[in-house]
Formats: C-alpha cells, structure tokens, sequence
C-alpha cells in the first residue's frame, strides 16, 4: 500500500485532511444531516507531585480523539470515539444519524466544502520543546515544598504541577476548517498545619495558557509565604457565629461566587432547562448599579482564554451585566440554535468525548472606585472572606460556598479569623446587594466543572461589599 | 485487539525495550445516552472509549508510568518507552511491588450482564418516564435534568510475573430531576437516581413516583431557626458524611498527613459501641462492584468500625508492607496509588444497650431535623480538620407537622457527629452508594435563614 493511501485514510496531526474531512461531512449531509461538525484532538499531558522533600508522583498521559456532532432541526447527536480511520470516523457519523432517526429522504442542509484553514497553531508548534523538563519543574517544585517549612507545625507540605498540550481540528458543514495548539499549566502549594487539637489547611492555585515559559517565572517564594501564612492564621481561629450579616469579599479567588451563583445562569445551556431566573430579564435590571461583569476569552495568558473555541469560533468579550443591567448570555452553537442568543466564541468541552456546551471562560466584575478599606471601614459588624474555598449552585439557584479564611470586621477594623464559615445565598437575590466595588481587579486560574466536563477557566473581581448574606457555622 | 493480545502485545515491546517488569490497568467500554426535553430528544450520545496505564520498573526498581488512549503497536511501545523515562523520576522514598495477592483467586459476584437496548429504546421509555413525571403533579414544570444511559465495558489488569484478570459488565442508570413551581413561591427540585445492570432492572415507575415526591414535598417550605437540633440523617445522607470522612480509615492518607487518624489509631473509640461499619466492595447489592483493584488485589469485606472502634485500615500493596498487613484491595493504579472504599455498610452492633430506640424516623412526634440529602460535599467538607459545613434538603418535625426546609446548612466536626449518634435505626436501606440505616444526631448546628 502507498504512503499517500494511508495518510488519506486516518487524520494525521501536522497533515492536511482537508480532503477526508470533507469526505467525512460530506457523508453525513449526504444520509440528511442539518449541520456536522468534528472535533479531533491530540493531547500530551504531564504532572508532577513533590511531597515533603520528595517527588512521589509523575505521570504522562496521552491521548487522541474524535468527538463527531450531527443536528437535526434543534435535536443532536454525539458520538466520540478513539478510532481515527475513515472508517472509524463514518462509522461514528452513521452512529449519530442512526440514533437522531434520520432517514435519508429528508434533505439536510447544503456543504460547499471547507473553507480556507485557519491554522493558530502555526507559531505555537515550538511550545511543546519550550516548556520545562520534569527535571527542571521537579527541581522547582522541590525548592518550593523545601520553603514552606517554616515552623515545625507545618505537617504536611505539598507542590503540584501539570501541563496539558492540546492540539485540536475542528471541521463542520459550514465550512469551519480550525487548527490549533493549547497549552496549558497550573501550579500550586498546600499545608497543612497542626498544633495539639488544633488544625489548618493553606493552599494556592497558579495557571496560564498558551505561555510555555511562565512556570520559569513564577515566584515560589512569594506563594509559599501566602500559603504558610494563611495556615497560621487560621490555626487557633474559632468558628464562626452563623447567621446574617454583611461581608466583604476579597479580589481574585472571590469572583468565584459570581462564577458559580450568577455566571452559570447566564449560560443558554440554563435557559434551554429553563433553570435561570434571568431568562427573561435581558436589558432588565439584575444587579445593583455599581456591578459590571464581564466574561472574555481573549486575556493574554489568562487561564481561560482561547484564540478559538472548541466550535471555531474567536472568542469575544462578552459584557454581560452593564450597570446591573443584564446584557448578554453566553452562547454556543446549540444555544443559538435553542434559544436565539447569538454565539460568543463560548463553546467549551473538556475533551473529545464531550459534546461543546456554552461555558464560562475568563469571568470577572469589573473595578469599581473604592479601595478595600472603604469597604471594610463601611461595615460595623460582619465578616470578611479572605479566601474562598469551593463551593456549587443547586438546581434552583441556590448556592454554597466555603471560606476558607475568614476574619470578623468589627467596628470598620478587621479582627479575629474565623473558621467554618460557608456562604449562602441565591444570585437573584444577592446581586442587588453588591453595593460597593473596589478598585484592585485581579484575576484567579481555576477549572470549573459542567454539562461538557471540567474546562479550565479564571474567576476574578475587585473587592466587594455584600450588604447581607447568610453565613453558615456553628 | 482483545486484552489477551495486548498483553502480549506489551510483553513483546517490553522485551524489546529490556523492561523485565511492568504491570498494566485498561478499561474499554462502550457507552450510550440520552436526555430529552419536553417529549423531544435532546442530546443522544455515544462514545466508545479506551485507556491504558501502563508501569514499568527500572533497574532501581523504580517506577514510572503513562496513561494512553493509543493501543496500536506504536501506541503501546510510546507509553512503554515514556514510562520508563518517568521511572527516573520514580519514589525513592516509598517503593511500590505488584501486588502479593494479584494471582489469588478473585471471587467473581454472579453478576447478570445484559446486552444493549439500543438508543432507540433509551429515547422511548426516558420520554414516557418524563411525561409521566410531568403528569404527576400540577406544579412540576419541567424535569430540567434527565438522562437514561447503559455502558458495556472491560477491565482487565495483567503484570509481567503472569498475573492476569480481566471482567466484564453491564450498567445502566436513570436520573429525574424535577423542577416544581407554584406562584408566589421560589421553585423547588428534587429527583432521583436508580441504577441497574441493565435497562430492565432499573424500577422506572419507582424513580419517577421517588422523584415526584421529593420535589412535592418541598412546595410548602419555611425557614428554620438557627440553633442546634437533634438530626436524623438519611440512610443516604449518613453515607454521604461517611464516605466524606473516609480518610479517617485510608492508609494512604494516614500516610500523607491528611487523615483524623494515625499510624496507632486501630482501636481508637470513635463512635458508640452501637455502631459498625464495613466496605464491602463485593456486596450482593452493589452494581458497581468490582472483583479486584487496581493492583489485580481481590476485593473483599472489611470491618472499618467494630463496636464503634476502628477495626481496620484499607490499603495499597505500598500502604501495607508500610503498615505490615496484607493489602485489602480498595488501590487505584496510578504513579502514586490512590486507595479509596468501594461500598460502605452501616449497621447497628449486637452492643446497643444505649441507644435511645424511641427515635424512629416513622413514628417520633418530638421535635427533630431530618437531613435527606446533603449538597456540595466536594465544598463543604474538610476532611483533613474533622469539620464540615453543608447545605441540605429536609424537613422539620415540629408539634406533628412536616415542614421543608428553605435553605439551610447543617455544621460539625464528623468525631463530635459519630460520638453523639444517639440511635441507629433497625432498618437497612440501599442507595446508589452503600447500605445503611437511619441515624439520629444530638445536637449538631443549622443555619437558616431565621
């Protein structure tokens, strides 16, 4: 058998297959498809583990994919599988017209044929000869767990590191013909202190995307301080008292909250379950006035940002709330399909095997005018969350978080921490109780967990007052 | 290839590459789904998957691993070769060996394995089930998250001393998230989960008639007190403290410094003598079960909690020989391996004088909170301090009437929660994650709205 006849007949990453692409959509417009879309993916993964002064864990994986969409008017189906041949993949495209019941006397849309590719992994094939060593990270992540021995009621001392290199094709029957490399790396530091009955935990998140030498750049020595820290402060701290009252949450991590209890429900993934309160409320007020938010996928280095997303699509930046005035949801294919809300480039999926949903990707408040001590001079009695811990939103909008460090404000002064605070609340009612902003945005790496699967995302705000919210402890 | 031949396949690139000892974990499976939206298919999927982890041992008897979803001849000896370049990289500290029990007979459940239905017949009987749902109560509006799947897969584990396991299953799953609305109210979701071998086993009728009636029994709902309350916790909400806190039994996390207990805590009195706890990954009821672990280790039964103390730990091949026992098969495979339970069974011990038996979920006319379900553990939970903080759904029994609670959450330290189970109902009950009866708690914190 000839070479050519090989390659023509299995996606080659770093080949052109353009033509058994074609092939591909081609035969699924052709058995009546609307629209077909695939989604192929390379990856090569690493991370490593240092616990105490050694290196206990390191593991590579790999991994190659294809995820294959057919529509059919507002219905879809999706098959992912391993097998790249051609007839791997037109076994997968016949799969899915199988099982939407499309019969081959309906007639789908029109396929004209790919367009020209638009290749944005030209300048980023490098990456994967630029990005550190394991030898080179597991250096560094040892020097970093070696600094967070501080004191002997460190007990436990962890650093961790992972690369995920992506590289992906994405092709559908609207002439989408995408190729593109993502790399993306996360670090971070954990204790945990104990003295006696008492007990604490600390920990720190760092990540970028598309930014090979960023691990080299970042400073070790300043995290470990922030992690020693925190666990120290929190290791005799009391519980806290539960019940109502106003907060102030920090900048960073503390976007989180407007991630999960609000940004959620301004996905269209929300309104086609008809499970957010703010389907209909679009140029409505939402939010107190003071709160912008915004969700973008175009930072440079962000967590979150893409140059495309997993559909084809260039990612915008999407203003969703201006003023506290609701304006945009955040779109996918199928939410533009299902509930008329045009695409943002938001169409997101953990891997192959997930179909793309519309999802968050850089989403934050914007800066406001105050500084972080106006906001906590304003407050008599309350709390404020240094450091936010994990949290989720329930099917009717409820959501939970944890505080992971937390302080009581007494009389505009900050007092004594406080531990086992949990935030409760549902977005509808606490954005209009967002009263104040401060004036230090900063963004926080993070990985958010949906209908297409875990996808790496950052959180942010500047600090704000919360007038009242319930705080759940002892 | 079948999971014979990549094991010679391995074998064969092993040799090649002068790697005289490996071991390997695989999964293939096959997987089909669907999710409607108000009679109408909403997505339908299927998937077919297959990974490989394989370890290799250098010539210093350190590991190093890779996972691969690429089983062509190429694929296999790319992961060889980057498995045995991460060996260098390999644990000094803490050594890992196959498994001493990875050629012991394994006990193989009589599982039933049923063949697929197909996505039609998936999309027929999930669109009746929501209909029905639908039709069940005035209120519910919709039943936003819906899904009926059934997976067929393999999982096999083989090493280069000649251990070799394999098996196969069937499972299906049915999920009924209903959303009920009443004017002037917020609106109200609840659901339910049943899972089976196959689509035939699971009790549809009973699932959407569960499903309805959680979501109906939080319509009336009311803000609760903040203050201290005497709980009844679900046999599933029992189990999700439990499994939360299973750290306090896990070898690995003894080891790791991120565990309640230490190296010397077998014997340590955790609870009332009332109380016993067990994995038993092997359990007649559990779907899921599986006959050996990561490490081709045979799963089997064992006592966590006897008579309220802890009995034993669960471990890895490395946890043992740390420990001088004998691995329990609860291993994942991995370059660090993970331990984890599989299926825990509470019940109630021969020693359970103490125990106030008047507290009966069914029949108390006192004043109590009943937890039914706790929400965002993965938050909520400090497993590493003993403390948790989570928000539930349940009532309060108060003066004879059932009220659901609006918004709550329920605070404790799990060693204060296992100390002051004041009873433990005679009744097992089986859930999606273990068997366990009704436990009563005195005193534990809620926050509500009030």
């Amino acid at each position: 058998m000839l070479s050519s006849q090989i390659k023509s007949n299995e996606i080659i990453f770093g080949s052109c297959n353009k033509d058994l692409l074609e092939e591909i959509i081609f035969y699924g417009i052709g058995l009546g498809a609307d629209f077909v879309e695939i989604f192929i993916e390379n990856t090569d993964n690493s991370s490593v583990l240092a616990e105490e002064d050694f290196i206990t864990s390191v593991s590579p994986s790999f991994g190659r994919g294809a995820g294959i969409r057919i529509f059919k008017e507002k219905k879809d189906g999706f098959v992912s599988t391993n097998d790249l041949t051609k007839h791997g993949l037109m076994r997968s495209v016949s799969q899915a017209i199988e099982m939407l019941d499309i019969t081959n006397n309906k007639k789908g849309e029109a396929f004209n044929g790919l367009t020209e590719h638009r290749d944005y992994s030209l300048s980023k094939k490098k990456w994967i000869n630029e990005v550190p060593s394991i030898h080179e990270i597991s250096e560094k992540l040892l020097v970093s767990t070696k600094s967070l021995k501080k004191n002997n009621k460190i007990i436990t001392r962890k650093g961790s590191y992972s690369r995920n290199l992506q590289e992906v094709i994405i092709a559908s029957s609207d002439g989408t013909y995408v190729s593109d490399i993502r790399l993306h790396q996360t670090v971070g530091l954990n204790v945990i202190a104990s003295d006696a009955q008492y007990r604490s935990s600390g920990s720190r998140r760092f990540g970028s995307s598309g930014m090979p030498n960023e691990f080299r750049l970042w400073d070790h020595e300043k995290a470990a301080n922030e992690v020693f820290e925190s666990s120290m402060n929190m290791l005799y701290a009391d519980y806290v008292d539960a019940g109502q009252m106003p907060v102030v949450l920090a900048n960073k991590f503390g976007g989180v909250i407007f991630h999960e209890a609000c940004g959620h429900l301004l996905e269209t993934t929300q309104i086609e379950r008809g499970t957010t309160p703010f389907e209909n409320k679009l140029n409505e007020k939402i939010a107190h006035e003071s709160v912008t938010a915004i969700d973008e996928g175009i930072s440079e280095g962000s967590f979150g940002s893409l140059s495309v997303d997993d559909e084809g699509m260039e990612p915008e930046k999407s203003v969703l709330i201006k003023d506290g005035i609701l304006k945009k949801f955040i779109s996918d294919r199928a939410g533009e399909l299902r509930t008329g809300h045009k695409r943002t480039g938001s169409g997101r999926r953990q891997n192959y095997s997930f179909a793309a949903a519309s999802r968050m990707r850089n989403t934050f408040i914007a800066k406001g005018e105050h500084s972080k001590e106006d906001l906590i001079n304003s407050i008599s009695d309350g709390l404020y969350c240094k450091s936010m811990g994990g949290g989720s939103v329930g099917a009717t909008g409820q959501f939970n978080f944890a505080v992971e460090e937390g302080y009581i404000i007494k009389n505009g002064k900050l007092t004594s921490p406080v531990k086992g605070a949990t935030l409760i609340g549902e977005a509808k009612e606490v954005m209009p109780k967002i009263s104040m902003c401060g004036n230090d945005l900063e963004l926080a790496p993070g990985f958010c967990g949906s209908i297409s699967g875990s996808v790496n995302v950052t959180v942010g705000q500047p600090h704000i007052k919360v007038d009242s919210i319930t705080v759940g402890g002892r | 290839m079948n999971s014979r031949e990549i094991t010679t396949q391995i074998s064969k690139a092993a040799d090649f590459l002068n790697l005289k000892k490996w071991d390997y974990g695989a999964s293939f499976s096959n997987d089909y789904s669907v999710q409607v939206d108000k009679g109408e298919a909403k997505q339908l999927k299927a998937s077919q998957k297959q990974i490989l982890t394989l370890r290799v041992w250098n010539e210093s008897n350190l590991v190093g691993i890779t996972t691969t979803s690429d089983i062509s001849e190429s694929g296999i000896k790319k992961a060889l070769n980057q498995a045995n370049i991460a060996s260098d990289f390999g644990n000094k500290n803490e050594r890992t060996e196959f498994s001493p029990l990875a050629k012991d007979p394994v006990e193989f459940k009589d599982v039933i394995k049923r063949n697929p239905v197909g996505i039609k017949k998936l999309l027929t009987l999930l669109r009746e089930a929501e209909v029905k749902l639908l039709e069940s109560h005035e209120s519910i509006k919709s039943v936003p998250y819906n899904g009926l799947s059934e997976s067929f897969y393999e999982r096999v584990y083989a090493n280069s001393d000649g251990a070799f396991r394999s098996y196969t299953k069937s499972q299906a799953a049915l999920y009924l998230y209903a959303r009920a609305e009443e004017k002037n109210k917020k609106p109200r979701s609840s659901g339910s989960v049943k899972i089976g071998y196959g689509v035939e086993d699971i009790d549809i009728e009973t699932c959407i008639k569960d499903a309805s009636n959680k979501t109906i029994s939080h319509l009336n709902y009311s803000s609760i007190k903040t203050d201290k309350y005497l709980i009844c916790f679900s046999p599933e909400s029992f189990l999700t403290i439990i499994n939360a806190f299973s750290s306090m039994f896990n070898a690995r996390s003894i080891l790791d410094g991120v565990s309640l207990s230490n190296k010397n805590s077998i014997g340590e009195k955790l609870s009332t003598e009332a109380l016993n706890i067990y994995d038993d990954g092997l359990h007649e009821k559990n779907i899921s079960s599986s006959p050996f672990d990561g490490e081709g280790t045979p799963t089997k039964r064992l006592c966590l909690i006897n008579k309220g103390k802890i009995e034993n730990f669960i471990h890895s091949e490395s946890t043992a020989r740390i420990f001088k026992t004998i691995p329990t098969g609860h291993a994942g495979l991995g370059s660090k391996v993970s331990v984890s339970p599989d299926w825990i069974v509470v019940e109630k011990s021969e020693v359970n004088s103490d125990l106030k038996t008047s507290l009966d979920h069914s029949s108390y006319d006192g004043e109590f909170v009943y937890i039914e379900e706790l929400n965002a553990i993965h938050a909520g939970v400090r497993a590493s301090q003993g403390s948790f903080s989570l928000p539930f759904d349940g009532w309060l029994y108060k003066n004879g009437k059932k009220i659901s609670i609006e918004s709550a959450t329920v605070a404790g330290d799990i060693k204060y929660l296992l100390k002051n189970i004041v009873n433990i109902e005679s009744t097992q009950e089986v859930t999606t994650s273990g068997i366990s009866p009704h436990i009563w708690v005195d005193k534990l914190s809620i926050t509500g709205d009030e």
